[in-house]
């Protein structure tokens, strides 16, 4: 369960990322967060692995205060939070499984790991995590020789190899076509359902958070604006999100296509 | 009247630079312009006899050094091989001594800015040693011989390379790195996997470069007594044996060219 309680925080050049957020996350949910640029979506979300820092309240996750945690804890925070990128932040000169191994990192020793000497079963479970998406027949292809879906998916394997218990997605699909990007939130969907874990996406399609999220937060200016299950949204809800109509480019579209 | 038409026409077509940056750059161009005309003069001045005069001792001297002594190779062959092995140790010992302070020497990984400062500051001051001012030094401490001669390419190849290297690590794709560090890896392994893979080729392409430039200096630190062929070619030119010195010089150009070769062709396979 993750809780913010009053989370505030203030760059150092004095822009407010977060201005007194409350929000409950249950273990297992889907939760889309939905604004525009700016709206402090991609804080909200690395707040919660410690990528950012808040500067005020606190941050709760299994009910462990995060906020004021340093390098070990930290280390074993991350290992229990996987994290999915807008980029894919593959190590492009890398092939498909030594990227898919990296999400074992946090669980190996230093050692171990900068010979190569990942456990039997880590390995195993790289292989089974690319199967997972689809993607097992590339295993030994260097990363930048995949298309961008294909490396979303890679990267999608590499959080699975980690077997967190949360999984948060930065906009995982705003550099993606129609298609492929209805294609990755159903692999995040699935893995949501099959394995219980806890998955935040940020989006700014509001039709693929409808069709894809069990509750959605809508944010504005570092602000909650609305916190509910889809079923009570509607377009409505989003212009007040928003601020302003719902526009075109507001929409993905294409899941008919995928 | 028409003085206004004409900046009414300026304010319809703007110059491409302010006229600010314009000035500076008409200004900063003249004062080098400058500074080249009275380096020129005074060069000059102090050359003794003029460009005629060296002309015609320059076949004078030439002849002397014909035809290169092909005997005495067997004899050099020792020495040079001494300065490629010179070269060789510098430059792996360079190399490894360079991976820390090349990642200390880096703004994007080293955020704590003290320590950044202090190895930059310490690499600048380390190249402002030129290598035949370090090999006097070393031999001055150690007597003459190899190795001092090493010691010298180490410090002036660990100049070269940790900068270079320094700076293709702040070029480097950062995203990689955030994600490792949010899946949990410790500093070590942010570095060995997120940053190593994408800095690897360029690392061995530097190396490279810098192993053909201290072969080449090598040679150099031998005439102050820092070993291998120089000191050879030193003593040669010092008893006027000059066909044995052209020797010399003839063997030390083949094994340089030989060796930019093979490493030329290395660094293209490499990128």
């Amino acid at each position: 369960m993750i809780e913010f309680n009053n989370v505030g925080l203030v760059y150092p050049n004095g822009t407010e990322g977060l201005k007194n957020i409350n929000a409950t996350i249950k273990d297992g949910e889907f939760v889309v967060i939905v604004g525009l640029s700016g709206a402090g979506k991609s804080t909200f979300i690395r707040s919660i692995n410690r990528l950012v820092t808040p500067t005020s309240g606190s941050l709760l996750v299994d009910s462990e205060d995060i906020i004021n945690y340093h390098s070990g804890d930290l280390r074993k925070l991350r290992t229990k939070i996987g994290m999915i990128f807008q980029n894919y932040n593959l190590v492009k000169r890398s092939n498909v499984l030594k990227n898919v191994l990296a999400g074992r990192l946090g669980h190996t020793g230093t050692l171990r790991s900068i010979f190569s000497l990942f456990k039997k079963e880590d390995i195993g479970l790289a292989y089974e995590s690319l199967k997972r998406v689809n993607i097992d027949e590339k295993i030994y292809n260097r990363a930048d020789e995949l298309s961008g879906g294909q490396q979303q998916r890679v990267s999608i394997a590499r959080v699975l190899t980690q077997k967190p218990k949360y999984i948060l997605a930065d906009e995982p699909v705003a550099s993606l076509d129609p298609p492929t990007s209805h294609q990755v939130m159903t692999y995040l969907k699935k893995i949501n359902k099959e394995d219980n874990i806890t998955t935040i996406v940020n989006l700014h399609f509001i039709d693929m958070a409808m069709e894809y999220a069990d509750r959605i937060i809508g944010m504005r200016a570092g602000e909650i604006v609305f916190d509910g299950p889809v079923s009570e949204v509607s377009e409505k809800t989003f212009e007040e999100i928003y601020g302003r109509s719902i526009r075109e480019d507001d929409l993905r579209g294409g899941a008919d296509e995928s | 009247m028409t003085n206004e038409n004409n900046s009414l026409a300026e304010k319809k077509t703007p110059s491409i630079y302010p006229a600010k940056i314009k000035m500076q750059i008409t200004v900063i161009f003249f004062v080098i312009l400058g500074i080249y005309l009275f380096s020129m003069y005074w060069t000059q001045k102090e050359m003794v006899g003029g460009f005629a005069g060296a002309l015609g001792n320059m076949f004078t001297v030439i002849e002397k050094f014909f035809p290169p002594n092909l005997n005495v190779v067997p004899a050099i062959w020792g020495p040079m091989v001494e300065t490629i092995q010179m070269a060789i140790i510098a430059t792996t010992v360079a190399s490894i001594l360079t991976i820390p302070l090349a990642v200390l020497a880096a703004r994007n990984v080293t955020t704590f800015k003290p320590l950044y400062y202090t190895t930059r500051t310490f690499l600048n001051i380390l190249r402002t040693i030129p290598d035949l001012v370090l090999a006097v030094i070393f031999v001055g401490l150690f007597g003459i011989g190899l190795f001092p001669g090493i010691l010298a390419l180490i410090v002036f190849s660990l100049g070269i390379l940790a900068k270079l290297i320094s700076e293709t690590i702040e070029s480097v794709d950062m995203n990689p790195l955030e994600a490792m560090r949010a899946s949990g890896g410790n500093v070590y392994q942010v570095i060995w996997y997120g940053l190593v893979p994408q800095v690897l080729p360029q690392f061995t392409s530097l190396v490279l470069y810098v192993f053909e430039i201290n072969i080449r200096a090598s040679v150099v630190l031998g005439y102050v007594g820092a070993g291998g062929i120089g000191l050879i070619l030193n003593q040669q030119l010092g008893f006027y044996n000059y066909p044995n010195a052209m020797m010399i010089i003839v063997l030390i150009f083949i094994v340089v060219i030989v060796i930019e070769y093979i490493s030329n062709k290395l660094r293209e396979a490499l990128i």
